[in-house]
Formats: structure tokens, sequence, C-alpha cells
């Protein structure tokens, strides 16, 4: 029998290389200008042409400009409670000590981008619906995942015990994770007023190109920018449980020697 | 300013204010953590 590693321990013993905080901390302090900068960039692109060169919509009127934060931060709340999920299944399965501060740092932005979503929502919904809010399928399901992101940033931080809350949150995570096609599908399985989906569809996207440019610049930018908040966040709390473990071994010698 | 403007105008008040925020208190944060542990490793050397 061979003894090369199991297809299951492989990707764990790759990924636990960046378990190793001092590694993580080099590599992700290279990383992070060059993240924060490109977010910058894209983003000094991006805004001024949703908000200015982008022409009007011919239903709409100026009010599609709000579809240039909406639409991201709709993806942000998607794609990062996905990200969220295998965070988890990650700590769950291989006990990776970073997907767990991952997590455990993701979870706040997550909700606050999904209160932006629903935010701008009804901002736009209320001049093209003649109200802020109703109660669909796509804003509840929406609203729910603004919960879970909420529940799990309160549920790992409830516990003393910081593994025992960081395993309640990954499971509420995972648990979590079933309203996502809820909240993708629910335009088609469901009557709803929100409309359904512009630019992922099967077929070509809805969008002319003079609006989906300045779209896809503005999504791409607000998630560079998400991802450095989340790594800068990550990396606070990897220096948190450093200087804490210092604090403990000095308040320990401390009491040896008195 | 139209109404429609003014839903715009709060809207792009709101994302790029929440972002601001957001990045204030990570760096915030971070740079503290950083003094901090900078401190206690300079003093476990000596």
């Amino acid at each position: 029998m061979s003894n090369a590693p199991s297809l299951a321990a492989r990707p764990a013993a790759s990924l636990h290389r960046f378990a190793n905080p001092g590694r993580f901390l080099r590599l992700s302090g290279r990383l992070l200008p060059w993240l924060a900068a490109s977010a910058g960039l894209v983003l000094a692109v991006g805004l001024p042409w949703a908000l200015w060169f982008s022409p009007p919509d011919w239903q709409q009127g100026e009010t599609v400009r709000i579809m240039y934060l909406h639409v991201p931060m709709a993806w942000l709340a998607m794609g990062g409670y996905a990200g969220l999920a295998v965070a988890s299944a990650m700590a769950l399965v291989w006990r990776h000590p970073l997907a767990d501060l991952a997590a455990r740092e993701l979870s706040p932005v997550g909700a606050a981008v999904t209160a932006l979503c629903l935010a701008t929502g009804s901002l736009w919904g209320k001049p093209m619906w003649g109200t802020w809010w109703v109660w669909d399928a796509r804003l509840t399901s929406v609203l729910v995942l603004f919960f879970l992101w909420l529940g799990h940033a309160a549920l790992v931080r409830a516990f003393d015990d910081p593994e025992r809350g960081a395993r309640m949150g990954a499971i509420l995570a995972l648990v979590g994770a079933l309203n996502l096609p809820v909240v993708k599908f629910s335009v088609e399985w469901w009557n709803t007023l929100h409309q359904p989906a512009s630019l992922t569809r099967v077929n070509a996207p809805a969008l002319h190109v003079d609006i989906l440019y300045p779209l896809l610049t503005c999504a791409v930018g607000f998630t560079l920018a998400f991802a450095a908040v989340v790594l800068l966040r990550v990396r606070a709390a990897v220096m948190e449980r450093r200087i804490r473990a210092l604090q403990m071994a000095a308040a320990r010698r401390a009491e040896t020697d008195g | 300013m139209s109404l429609h403007w003014w839903h715009v105008a709060i809207s792009y008040a709101l994302v790029l204010g929440g972002f601001a925020a957001l990045t204030g208190t990570a760096a915030l944060r971070h740079a503290q953590a950083r003094r901090v542990l900078a401190r206690l490793e300079t003093r476990k050397r000596a």
C-alpha cells in the first residue's frame, strides 16, 4: 500500500500551513496593501461612473443608480455567507484554527453589508413600488439572512469557552446555508414584487452594457473592499490571541515567582 | 434636488459611510493590537 496521504488529509495538510500565526501575518501583511489599493482604485473608477456617467434608465430614471450599490451588497451578503459556511465546514472537519477566527471576524461585516442591502433596497423600492417594504419571498429571505449573520456574530461571542462558541457558530452557519438557495430562487419559486434576476440568467444578461459595466466595476470594487476589511479584522484577531497568550504566560510566571 | 436624487444620495452616503466605518474601526483595532504586541514581545525578549 502507498504511504501517500489520503485525499481528505491532503488539503487539510496544505491549509494547516497557513494556521501558523507568524506565517499568516507575514503573508497577509504583504497582500493587504495590494488588496486595499486595488479596492480604492476600482471604486474610484466605478462609483463616479455609476453616479454620473452611466445613463438613467428609461423607466426608473435616476433611481437606477441605487442598483450599483444594492446589487453588489446583495452579492456580498450571499457570497460572504457561502464563505462563512465553507470556513465553518473547515473549522468543524479539519479543526483549522484560522477558519474559526475568519468566521468570527466575517460575520459582523456580513451583517453590515446585508443591512446595507436591505436599506438600499428599501430606498430603491419606495419610489419604484410605492412602498418601503413588502413581505414577499425575496425580501423576507434576505431579512432571514441578516438575522443569521447577526445570530452567528452573537453566538460565537456568547460562550466563555471560545472553542465551544466557534463550534456552535459553525453549526448555525451550516444550517443557515440552506437559506441561500431560497434567497437565490425565491423570485422564481414564488410570485414576488421583487424583479427576477437580470444578470445571472442562464441566457444573456438583460442589462445594456452601459449599465452592466459600471455595475460589474462596482461589484469588483466592493468585493475587494470587503475582503480587505475582513483580512484586516482577522489579522487584528490573530494578534489579539497572541497578546492574550503572552499576558497569560506573564501572569503564570509572576504567580510562580511570587 | 428631486425625490429620486435624494434616495440615490442617501443610498450612496449609507454605503460609503458604512464601509468607511467598517474600515476605520478595523484599522484602529489592528493598529492597537500591533502596538500592544510589539510592546509585549520587546518585554519578553528583554
